[in-house]
């Protein structure tokens, strides 16, 4: 009797846990935000509305600073931010869950046409630096060159006193340590821009392509988000790893300084992705690539993240001046983050197509 | 005083006896109506990635979302292979643990001993998950070379336990998996030698055995058919894990080996960190990892109540 429990329990528990995933994934871009799109009847009588937005991770912060900074002039305006990942801010923007999306990666062209909610903008809300931090004792200065940072991350580079890092490095003692390479294990944004700054830079050398999940070496180590690989170079004597600029500071590590298109070697810092952002050449719908940008004062790994809006709907006015907001006094938050505003250009863009949502 | 209670039995009650076969049977019926369209609608949406990769989603070893290629073997590989580890490790400990709860100890010891155990079935997996990337990933690394420096030279041992070990590795997943899959195993062993009549006990050691005669003559005959039971439900929550797994896994893609210190990635690891950023076609392919894991799961219950059912055949047929 006794084994025929354990079996029942057994083939329950499987059955649960497999239907559990199921509908984690059927769900996916459904369970967020039930009060999301139309769900809640317009109430004129009052004003209080309910935003719902989710999406990128890497502007999470943001998001968090610019609600609380405008929920205190407007507070009959009320807004959730859910993160979740740009490919889901995508999805659940295209599904209508959500009254706003953000994302650091566009639609592609056939996912463009599953946008049920009609014509949308693409708003640059700021720019991030990506840092190329690194372990190393006794070496507190890096400079690296695009062909070499792809090289060590293709593994091809397996020393820090390999003949190409010293070239970049004129006068540095590096030591013979082995590199140890860190990345994400989650598809992340933050991967799709590295990986395409590598694949515009490095052209020809880099033979991994771009995108948020790439075939990385086995002997390289992967950690969960910018923090996961943070801990791995954190930790681990003589890694290299790819993080966020507030994830690097907030771990205290050490970051190389990146050649850029100019020929420069250049920090990263809000004020150096800020220049790259006067460096990029902008298109009609705001879009835009802004790695390995022009200019001699350019951080060349530059991440550029968006929040999508429909021009129109129930909650246009609302979005409106919550979109309004982060272009302008919002934009004085950033920094403060480790952020980089945008710059002016690019700002005044931003507001004038903010302008045509109706409402 | 004894309460007394008027039961109806005028014959009307017959609809209510109707009503309630009708609701269980509604309620036995929901669940496999439930479990067929998640089949049924998962295996649909697997479509795109079947129309482009055919058979060869099931036996190539490259996953590339960049150039639309999905190949599920090494997630296959490394589902089977942390569950096997997680099992190697767990079920000696478990029964051990079972036997010395049943057998050995006080009563003093024995009650606070079930209450820990069972205090650590209901820890929720990111924890462990958690505990095992901060803290374990790291010192572990280096216990495994030292591992690896003394099998070196061993044939199989030497593969298994091979070079340039890795923190995150298949290894360090199949060890947070058997903490997680120990205290179930054990708390069903533990009911499942319980059961051993006390005569048949007594037989033995009326015959002269020995505690441990006695274990081998009475209890692991009676309790064999069980113990694979137990053994069988870890095994399907350590291959259905995900976050744990996710964390220290690793999240390699495209290995197949026998290094159990290399890092991998399995099939929930890679749904769990892959699906946040993933496009159409990527999305397809791992709800076919899910429908495969879907698949397996069942397949080793089938296997399971198939050994159960014969050694307990087998147990009956003894006189």
């Amino acid at each position: 009797m006794k084994t025929w429990i354990a079996i029942l329990l057994a083939t329950a528990t499987i059955g649960a846990t497999a239907c559990k995933k199921d509908k984690d994934k059927d769900g996916g871009a459904a369970k967020l935000n039930e009060g999301g799109g139309g769900a809640k009847p317009p109430e004129p009588a009052s004003k209080n509305v309910t935003i719902n937005g989710s999406g990128s991770t890497f502007q999470k912060a943001f998001q968090e600073v610019a609600i609380e900074g405008f929920t205190k002039l407007h507070p009959e305006i009320k807004i959730n931010y859910g993160g979740g990942g740009s490919g889901k801010g995508r999805q659940d923007f295209a599904d209508q869950v959500t009254d706003y999306g953000c994302t650091d990666g566009l639609y592609k062209d056939e996912e463009k046409a599953k946008v049920k909610g009609g014509e949308f903008l693409y708003v640059p809300v700021l720019l991030g630096a990506i840092t190329i931090s690194y372990n190393l004792d006794g070496v507190d200065k890096l400079q690296l060159s695009s062909e070499v940072i792809a090289k060590i991350f293709q593994r091809e580079i397996k020393k820090w006193n390999d003949p190409a890092i010293v070239a970049d490095n004129p006068g540095v003692k590096l030591p013979a340590t082995d590199i140890v390479v860190a990345h994400r294990s989650d598809g992340s944004g933050t991967t799709a821009q590295f990986t395409l700054y590598l694949d515009m830079a490095a052209t020809g050398t880099w033979k991994l392509k771009n995108g948020s999940t790439i075939e990385w070496a086995a002997d390289t180590q992967a950690g969960n988000g910018n923090a996961g690989v943070a801990q791995i170079v954190k930790t681990t004597k003589g890694a290299i790893g790819y993080v966020d600029l507030p994830d690097a500071k907030a771990s205290g590590l050490k970051y190389a300084n990146i050649k850029n298109q100019a020929g420069k070697y250049v920090e990263p810092t809000t004020d150096s992705a800020k220049a790259a952002g006067d460096g990029i050449e902008v298109k009609p719908d705001l879009t835009y690539v802004s790695v390995n940008a022009k200019g001699d004062a350019s951080y060349p790994i530059t991440a550029p993240t968006w929040c999508m809006v429909y021009t129109k709907g129930p909650k246009a006015a609302a979005l409106k001046s919550y979109f309004k907001f982060m272009l302008t006094d919002g934009q004085a938050l950033v920094p403060g983050i480790d952020f980089a505003p945008l710059p002016k250009s690019l700002q005044d863009k931003a507001v004038a197509a903010v302008d045509k949502i109706a409402g | 005083m004894v309460a007394t209670r008027e039961i109806d039995l005028s014959g009307t009650g017959g609809r209510g006896d109707r009503t309630f076969r009708w609701l269980v049977i509604g309620a036995a019926a929901l669940v496999l109506v439930i479990l067929g369209l998640v089949a049924v609608t998962m295996t649909g949406r697997m479509g795109p990635v079947f129309d482009r990769m055919g058979l060869d989603f099931f036996t190539s070893k490259r996953w590339s979302p960049a150039d639309r290629f999905f190949g599920a073997l090494p997630f296959l590989w490394g589902t089977l292979y942390t569950a096997l580890i997680a099992l190697v490790l767990a079920v000696p400990v478990s029964f051990g643990v079972a036997l010395f709860v049943t057998q050995v100890a006080t009563p003093r010891i024995r009650k606070p001993m079930i209450y820990v155990l069972d205090m650590l079935a209901v820890v929720p997996s990111v924890v462990f998950g958690l505990w095992g990337v901060l803290v374990l990933a790291g010192p572990i690394q280096h216990a495994y070379e030292h591992i690896h420096d003394a099998v070196d030279g061993i044939p199989i041992l030497q593969s298994i336990f091979g070079g340039t070990p890795q923190g995150r590795s298949f290894m360090t997943a199949g060890v947070i998996l058997a903490i997680m899959i120990t205290p179930i195993i054990t708390s069903l062993a533990r009911e499942v030698i319980e059961t051993t009549p006390p005569s048949d006990k007594e037989a033995a050691y009326a015959l002269g055995a020995t505690r441990w005669e006695m274990i081998g003559a009475a209890v692991w005959p009676h309790s064999k058919a069980g113990l694979v039971g137990a053994t069988m439900l870890g095994l399907g929550r350590a291959m259905g894990e995900t976050i744990a797994a996710a964390l220290v896994i690793g999240a390699s893609n495209g290995q197949v080996t026998l290094n159990a210190f290399a890092p991998g990635n399995s099939m929930p690891a890679v749904i769990a960190n892959e699906w946040g950023e993933a496009d159409d076609l990527h999305k397809s392919a791992m709800i076919g990892l899910a429908v495969t894991l879907f698949v397996i799961t069942i397949v080793v219950n089938l296997v399971a109540s198939a050994i159960v059912q014969r050694s307990m055949q087998r147990g009956r047929g003894k006189p």
